[in-house]
């Protein structure tokens, strides 16, 4: 039986990192907004590692948190470590990542959810989308509930058609034990959108009591801890360790040994896997002169023993599995929680959807985290919020907020996969950033609060916040290249207490702060009478004016970007009968209807003459109208 | 937009060759580089004008040649924009020299068709003209690109790939261990990658001087005449100049007992090194000698032997042929005319079975097949059929010029005590260079190294 169950704006199926912030984004909005879950329990759960932040996704969530998002909020209410990583590196590459309390992470964006005016959280499984006329028109549950809807947005994650592996066994599943959703996939193939299958991994839980921690490597938490949330200043809180073990040629035999007993390698796993999460048995085959892997033991929460064993990912049956963990120093008396699995499922050839994450030839549809082909809770969360933006942007009649590579990673990470495609689940990494130096983590507001602010998630307060910071920097910037430093004793005496060459004749502050041995605080003691800045503000005027010169050599980079970004390319192209263009290239175009000549240009199989040929149909075009 | 540059004449002998310059800067690119007889501001020079001058040198002040110059303001050209064509003496080696310093003073390499390009887009041509736009486009470019592949099975290839490597493998070590900070990838020391980068400045620095040097373009073949007395060198030379048909330049030589002549031979210049100088001094064979036959054969690329046919071959005549033994030659008979037996060749000369023509210096009997045989003996015809292959290698140089200058910074920066994150940025950028010659997107490539050569992922 079907019963009407009103009228909304937006649908959200699925509630885990990508349904999360889309639907708030579009509660925000002020858009009457569902979101669904399968199961309430599984709010913005972390099926696999119990961390945020990381490499490149430290940089996702601080993005995140520039538009006026919650992932960066919700992981500083319920951390238990933090660190800042790579800081010898250089300052684009510093990567902040959190050790979360699972339980707690997803009780606090459950809280969230729930208090969230317009935002109407609901327990159901969705099971039909209903299109009319290329234009999303309602969703329908399991047990008949038609809800009305002008927009929906997908994130089901590893849901769709989820199928676990653990040894000879498989069985259907969503992940960490919940249902699958069966039927939306074919209701997605009905609607003549094209699936592919992808397959992840996860290691085993085990019990910390079992675990003789005396045999590893204490990894403890940064003192000065960094918060995500360019909103919060200070935090402090009692940090809890990881540890840091290895394999070694005993894991190594039984993992040999027992290859065959492996999904993977008997063929039943049809799904492609990522090269960046190999499984331990994919490790020991493919490195195989690696005398020993690096295993980390991560807290999963406060009030739980269960410790994440990463590094120990595998689809071997659960007793090679609960052989192979006791070889590990540490573990010879291990007791597993939960067993590794692998994991297939369902998601959507991601060159179907537009930059928007609107698909292509359904209106009002959009998709967003794992089901386009990423993987990763930080990749969801910045395609979820960015979904549900342009969902509300659509119904608001306005144009939807595309983020370019010399924007945002986030910016990186949509037009890879709407461009690209991708043939395995996608992975944000710092190396696909080609102006890496300018879509730093300290800078992410200064890049992207304006768009929050003008989309309505960044409130006034906060926003008045951020032109006070971007005027304090400006004005200390231009107060250290206007103030002259005298050479006298007690100037060189400082200088030379820190290795800097004395100083002959007067010399401005800013170039003192260029030199690589001296920083902003350094020079405080030859410039007693500064202003106060805060501690995001000195970063900002130190970063900006010692890495000058590179940041301007990117800047130019980004200007010859630009230029063909700004080239756009009307809808209503006709590829299909260019002359001059390769056939590969033009139906390539044909099915990509790229928004730019840039974006043009980043499709496989589209040269550098077909661009030039584009260029004239294009100006043709323009002469035209 | 930017001010491009091209060569415009056909590749080959012509009496001219012409530069062709479009572009805001053009004017002031022509500012730089040329210096009118009558001197005059070039910006108060009307369209529609020629001048007379010299293109110069900017940096040594060197006068490159005589040329003319004409001037289009815009709108009044092909391109709607201000226009330049530099008609200058031809000869590759000058056309390419004018083209490369309008390329240092702020000009960029033409893509195939792009003036005509401009033309269109500035609403020059008709709309209806744009089909035939694309059509040559496609054309140049399809041309362009075989020409580049041509190149790229060659040497070049060899060479980019060897310091593509070099560079991916310290990349892509940057990279892991800025995108796995926590795995066991070895780091990236200071001296290694100061070493690494030092290498890839050497290749590219070898590879830089690869098309400074050994390209004939660039120099031209040095061709030696060697002859005893009255053997006819003179008149060889008088008929080798009277055959060719555009004679670049002449001037005494730097020694005053040699005079260094140039012909043109398909485009390709040929200094031709004889004795003729030195032809009216007394005692001119003990002067000369074996010794200073030796000394110019060994500068020459080709020597051109001759022989007095209609005598028999005496000492000295056999001491030249032991001379040129393991040298590029060309042996000539002269006076061929003479003699009754028209298949006569001395038993000598067969014995060493060089090239051999028989000539008549004086009726200029066979001195196309002099030609012919400097064409087949340095493939001529290909170097001139692959005229693009010569654009291209100016492309090529300029990216790998760009390469080495990032190379240099980098190595700066590592000196400084830079973080990776930041050397990687000039580092991508070699990869970049690297990656417009060859074609080959690079970013793809480190992802792929990165999981391919250490195992990461939780």
């Amino acid at each position: 039986m079907k019963y009407d169950a009103g009228e909304f704006d937006i649908a959200v199926i699925g509630a885990g990192h990508a349904g999360c912030e889309a639907a708030l984004a579009a509660a925000r909005k002020g858009h009457k907004t569902l979101l669904f879950s399968i199961s309430l329990e599984c709010i913005a759960n972390m099926p696999c590692n119990p961390n945020i932040g990381g490499t490149s996704k430290g940089h996702l969530v601080r993005e995140i948190d520039a538009l006026g998002g919650e992932m960066a909020k919700n992981i500083d209410k319920t951390f238990i470590q933090s660190r800042m990583l790579n800081t010898s590196k250089g300052p684009a590459v510093y990567s902040l990542r959190a050790q979360a309390d699972r339980k707690k992470y997803q009780q606090e964006m459950k809280h969230t959810l729930e208090n969230q005016a317009n935002l109407y959280l609901k327990q159901a499984e969705i099971t039909n989308i209903i299109v009319e006329d290329g234009k999303v028109k309602a969703v329908e549950t399991n047990i008949g509930a038609v809800y009305k809807v002008k927009s929906v947005i997908i994130a089901t994650g590893t849901y769709l058609k989820g199928k676990i592996f653990i040894g000879e066994t498989n069985f259907e599943s969503g992940p960490d034990g919940v249902f699958p959703a069966n039927k939306l996939s074919d209701c997605l193939k009905n609607l003549n959108i094209e699936l592919v299958r992808f397959k992840t991994g996860t290691p085993a839980r085990v019990n910390k009591n079992s675990i003789d921690f005396s045999k590893m490597e204490i990894q403890e938490g940064d003192k000065d801890i960094v918060p995500f949330s360019f909103e919060n200043n200070k935090l402090e809180i009692e940090q809890v360790p990881c540890y840091l073990t290895y394999t070694n040629e005993k894991t190594h035999q039984i993992i040999r040994k027992n290859l065959h007993r492996s999904p993977l390698y008997a063929g039943d796993i049809e799904g492609t896997g990522p090269r960046y999460c190999p499984s331990i048995e994919d490790k020991v085959v493919r490195f195989s002169d690696k005398p020993r892997h690096q295993i980390f033991i991560e807290p999963m929460g406060l009030d739980t023993e269960e410790m994440y064993v990463q590094g120990m990912s595998s689809s071997l049956p659960e007793d090679v599995q609960i052989a192979m963990y006791r070889t590990l120093p540490g573990m010879e008396n291990v007791e597993f929680t939960r067993p590794a699995y692998a994991i297939e499922y369902d998601c959507i050839e991601p060159s179907q959807l537009k930059l928007s994450l609107e698909l292509k030839n359904i209106k009002g549809m959009f998709l967003a985290g794992q089901i386009n082909g990423t993987s990763g809770y930080e990749e969801a969360a910045a395609q979820g919020i960015i979904a549900g933006i342009n969902a509300s942007l659509q119904l608001e009649g306005r144009e939807p907020i595309i983020l370019h590579r010399s924007d945002a990673y986030i910016g990186v990470l949509i037009d890879d996969i709407v461009t690209k495609g991708t043939n395995e689940p996608y992975r944000m990494m710092t190396s696909r950033a080609e102006y890496r130096l300018l879509l730093r983590q300290d800078n992410a507001d200064l890049r992207l609060t304006e768009i929050g602010y003008d989309v309505g998630l960044v409130s006034e307060e906060r926003y008045q916040k951020f032109l006070d910071k971007k005027e304090n920097v400006k004005k200390e910037i231009e107060r250290l290249k206007n103030t002259n430093i005298k050479p006298s004793e007690g100037v060189n005496k400082i200088l030379e207490k820190n290795n800097s060459s004395k100083i002959v004749t007067g010399v401005k502050l800013y170039d003192l702060l260029k030199r690589a041995e001296l920083s902003y605080d350094i020079l405080e003691e030859i410039d007693k009478n500064r202003t106060v800045l805060n501690k995001q503000e000195k970063e900002q005027v130190e970063i900006q004016i010692k890495y000058e010169g590179y940041i301007k050599l990117q800047l130019a980079q980004v200007e010859k970007f630009k230029k063909l970004e700004e080239k756009k390319l009307p809808d209503d192209f006709d590829y299909e009968n260019m002359k001059g263009i390769s056939l590969e290239a033009r139906q390539k175009l044909n099915k990509m209807k790229p928004i730019s000549i840039g974006q043009a240009s980043r499709i496989s199989g589209v040269s550098p003459a077909d661009i030039s040929v584009l260029l004239i149909y294009l100006e043709q075009y323009n002469k035209k109208k | 937009m930017s001010t491009i540059a091209a060569i415009s004449t056909a590749p080959g002998i012509g009496g001219i060759g012409i530069i062709r310059l479009s572009g805001k800067d053009t004017f002031k690119i022509i500012e730089k580089i040329f210096v009118a007889n009558k001197e005059e501001k070039i910006e108060n020079v009307k369209g529609y004008t020629i001048k007379y001058g010299k293109i110069i040198h900017p940096k040594n002040g060197k006068i490159v040649d005589e040329v003319l110059v004409s001037f289009f303001r815009a709108p009044k050209s092909y391109t709607t924009e201000d226009m330049c064509e530099i008609n200058s003496h031809g000869g590759m080696v000058v056309v390419r020299e004018i083209l490369e310093i309008c390329l240092k003073n702020g000009a960029i390499i033409a893509e195939p068709g792009e003036f005509t390009k401009r033309a269109f887009l500035n609403g020059r041509i008709d709309l209806t003209q744009a089909e035939a736009v694309i059509n040559v486009i496609e054309a140049k470019g399809k041309r362009e690109l075989d020409s580049a592949i041509n190149q790229l099975n060659g040497e070049l290839k060899i060479n980019l790939n060897e310091i593509k490597n070099d560079i991916l493998e310290v990349l892509t070590n940057i990279e892991a261990n800025i995108d796995y900070p926590e795995y066991d990838v070895e780091e990236v020391s200071q001296e290694k990658a100061k070493e690494k980068m030092k290498l890839v400045e050497n290749k590219l620095e070898k590879l830089l001087n690869s098309f400074e040097k050994g390209k004939i373009l660039k120099d031209g073949i040095n061709i030696a005449i060697v002859g005893k007395p009255n053997a006819g060198k003179s008149s060889l030379l008088n008929a080798l100049l009277k055959e060719e048909r555009a004679i670049v330049t002449e001037y005494e030589g730097t020694t005053r007992d040699t005079i260094e002549e140039f012909i043109n031979v398909d485009g390709i210049p040929v200094k031709i090194i004889d004795t003729a100088g030195i032809r009216d001094t007394e005692n001119a064979v003990e002067q000369i000698g074996i010794n200073k036959s030796r000394e110019m054969i060994d500068k020459s690329d080709l020597v051109l032997a001759v022989f007095d046919n209609s005598k028999k071959l005496n000492n000295e005549d056999i001491d030249i042929l032991k001379l040129i033994r393991n040298k590029k030659s060309i042996i000539i008979l002269n006076k061929s005319d003479l003699i009754k037996n028209k298949e006569y060749i001395p038993q000598e000369i067969k014995n060493i079975n060089e090239n051999t023509i028989k000539i008549s210096a004086k009726k200029r009997e066979g001195i196309d097949e002099i030609y012919k045989k400097i064409v087949e003996l340095f493939n001529i015809n290909e170097i001139v059929v692959g005229n693009e292959t010569i654009l291209t290698n100016i492309r090529h140089k300029n990216l790998i010029n760009e390469a080495l200058k990032n190379c240099k910074e980098s190595l700066i920066a590592i000196e400084e005590g830079l973080p990776i994150d930041i050397i990687a940025i000039n580092i991508k950028e070699i990869l970049e260079s690297i990656g417009k010659i060859t074609g080959e997107s690079v970013s793809e490539e480190i992802i792929k190294d990165i999981f391919s050569k250490f195992c990461l992922g939780k």
